[in-house]
């Protein structure tokens, strides 16, 4: 064999093998899509979306409450973690260069390494156990908790991506560090955040061991943040472990529902994020 | 193109004045006391081999020095008879009156042409009574209208690289400064971009005190009316273009202009 016929077939070999490894690694998202899906749609109806949850024994009913609780205390969760989280990646990258920002670092790491249903036992004590009460914001607060760190982390990096030669340009136009900052490093750095904030907030929409200890789970309406919450996961943890089938199918409706959700999520975020930096 | 501009016909006012310079990187001493003055309405060319301590020096005329982390001046910098190196001088203030341009070109990715060339002010809350007359009258002064009139929304960014530089002089030409500093501006750029820079800052030479630092003898013999020579932190020979390359006094000026170091 030539060294050149050589060098091709390497390269057709390494080639095929990336192709199949891309393939095995999308068996299971397919699978899991396909699989939530099918099951999913069979428990799909107006009633699922609208309706509340039925006694048991009684057929019938929904989880719009479930959905509506979700929506609100992952909204919570962004609420407080995201300018947080964006907030503490900023000062580590631009403004603390000393021991502090290490130590930011540091337990924004540990954070990320703490097991979520800790951060629910943790939310419960501080909160649930002196309001005496589970809630929205008790779940918010652990959902938030989870997503700062990832938050954090991803900020700094992008943030130390956007190039020195930007900030001086800024600087040498009398630009004070704050509005540089600001208006030149984050905003040129403002997409790459933004999806990786998506990535957080989609992680934490799934979580279901922190809020069932925080937020826990409603059969009704919640009258106020105050008061205990369903969400979808924890419904569908709840229903999928029932011995009814009613509710089983139910639970599957729930996944695919919040699949759709976090999907329907990024989606929207991707689009408005491409539109604001091509408008420029 | 090629003669050697006249040297500085009448003694012109001085618009800045260093004195015992020194600049600092941590405990190392990068400027080891240099004195020059700059006069109004001239160009003075830098020149020196690679590490000299061009870039400090003019990064310490507009307060960037100290931008780097454990970098420190000392000495003074008069700008109009006001030390600007003063405790009780904002660097944000100089550096609105001192601006720079870059070896690299960074215009603002995030930002059209138009948007680039009003950036100074729109980051700072000032909004100019006419932007669209600003944005013409920069870019035009830094030679580029022609080029960019019809595309002003496009990201500066989409501009090829003398097309970005000049966009960034543009940007900081619409701040009005009174002093220009530019670190080997032409260094990235072909020989027709750098011939129009070389034009532009014959125009701007006019209106400004302009330092310029560049590797070019050439260059240095063509633009400037004075040309200082640095060598390792300290400040060799400084006098008119024509002297400097003509006769120079000192021997380590002579080997580096006729190319025998650096
Ligand atoms: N950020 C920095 N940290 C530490 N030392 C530095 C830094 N920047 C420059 N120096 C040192 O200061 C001295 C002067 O550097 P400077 O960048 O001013 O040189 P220059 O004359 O502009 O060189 P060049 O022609 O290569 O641009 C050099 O010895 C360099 O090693
Ligand atoms: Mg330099």
């Amino acid at each position: 064999m030539s060294p050149f016929v050589r060098k091709k077939v390497i390269d057709r070999a390494v080639t095929v093998a990336c192709v199949l490894a891309t393939l095995v690694a999308l068996v299971p998202l397919v699978s899991v899509l396909a699989y939530v899906t099918a099951q999913g749609a069979a428990g799909l109806s107006a009633t699922f979306f609208t309706g509340l949850p039925k006694p048991v024994g009684e057929p019938g009913g929904g989880m719009a409450n479930a959905i509506v609780g979700s929506l609100v205390v992952v909204g919570i969760a962004c609420a407080i973690g995201i300018p947080l989280g964006v907030a503490a990646g900023v000062y580590v990258s631009e403004l603390g260069g000393g021991r502090f920002a290490k130590l930011v670092r540091f337990a924004a790491d540990v954070l990320g390494g703490v097991p979520s249903i800790v951060v629910g036992i943790f939310v419960y004590a501080l909160v649930v156990v002196r309001t005496k009460h589970f809630s929205a914001w008790a779940g918010g607060l652990a959902l938030a908790v989870i997503m700062l760190p990832t938050i954090v982390r991803t900020t700094e990096e992008l943030l130390r991506l956007v190039p020195a030669s930007l900030r001086e340009a800024a600087l040498a136009l009398g630009v004070p560090r704050w509005k540089t900052t600001i208006f030149v490093v984050l905003r040129t750095a403002a997409p790459g955040i933004a999806t990786g904030v998506m990535l957080a907030v989609a992680r934490v929409a799934g979580e279901t061991a922190p809020l069932l200890f925080t937020a826990f789970n409603n059969r009704f309406w919640a009258e106020s943040l105050g008061d205990p919450t369903a969400t979808l996961p924890v419904q569908i943890f709840t229903y999928s472990v029932s011995p009814y089938d009613d509710w089983q199918r139910q639970a599957w409706a729930g996944a695919l529902t919040l699949v759709v959700l976090v999907l329907v999520l990024n989606l929207v975020a991707k689009i408005v994020i491409q539109r604001r930096v091509r408008s420029r | 193109m090629t003669s050697v501009p006249p040297s500085a016909p009448e003694p012109r006012p001085e618009k800045m004045r260093v004195e015992s310079l020194r600049a600092y990187f941590g405990d190392a001493l990068a400027l080891k006391g240099i004195s020059m003055s700059v006069p109004e309405r001239c160009v003075t060319a830098i020149i020196g081999p690679s590490g000299c301590g061009k870039s400090t020096f003019i990064r310490c005329l507009n307060r960037m020095h100290e931008v780097t982390p454990g970098a420190r001046a000392e000495g003074a910098v008069f700008l109009d008879g006001k030390n600007i190196l003063g405790d009780d001088v904002d660097p944000v203030d100089v550096r609105r009156r001192v601006g720079m341009v870059f070896q690299k070109p960074n215009p603002f990715p995030t930002m059209s042409i138009r948007e680039n060339v009003l950036a100074g002010l729109t980051l700072n809350g000032i909004r100019p009574p006419d932007p669209a007359r600003l944005v013409e009258e920069s870019l035009r002064q830094a030679a580029l209208w022609d080029e960019v009139k019809d595309s002003l929304d496009r990201t500066g960014t989409s501009l090829s690289g003398g097309q970005q530089q000049r966009l960034c002089i543009a940007r900081c030409l619409a701040l009005e400064p009174e002093v220009i500093l530019m670190d080997e501006p032409c260094s990235a750029l072909d020989p027709i971009a750098t011939a129009r820079i070389e034009e532009l800052i014959h125009e701007l030479r006019e209106r400004f005190a302009i330092l310029i630092v560049t590797h070019s003898m050439q260059q240095a013999a063509r633009v400037s009316d004075f040309t200082a020579f640095f060598y390792m932190g300290e400040l060799v020979e400084h006098g008119t273009a024509d002297v400097i390359f003509t006769k120079p006094t000192s021997s380590r000026t002579e080997d580096y202009i006729t190319g025998r170091f650096g």
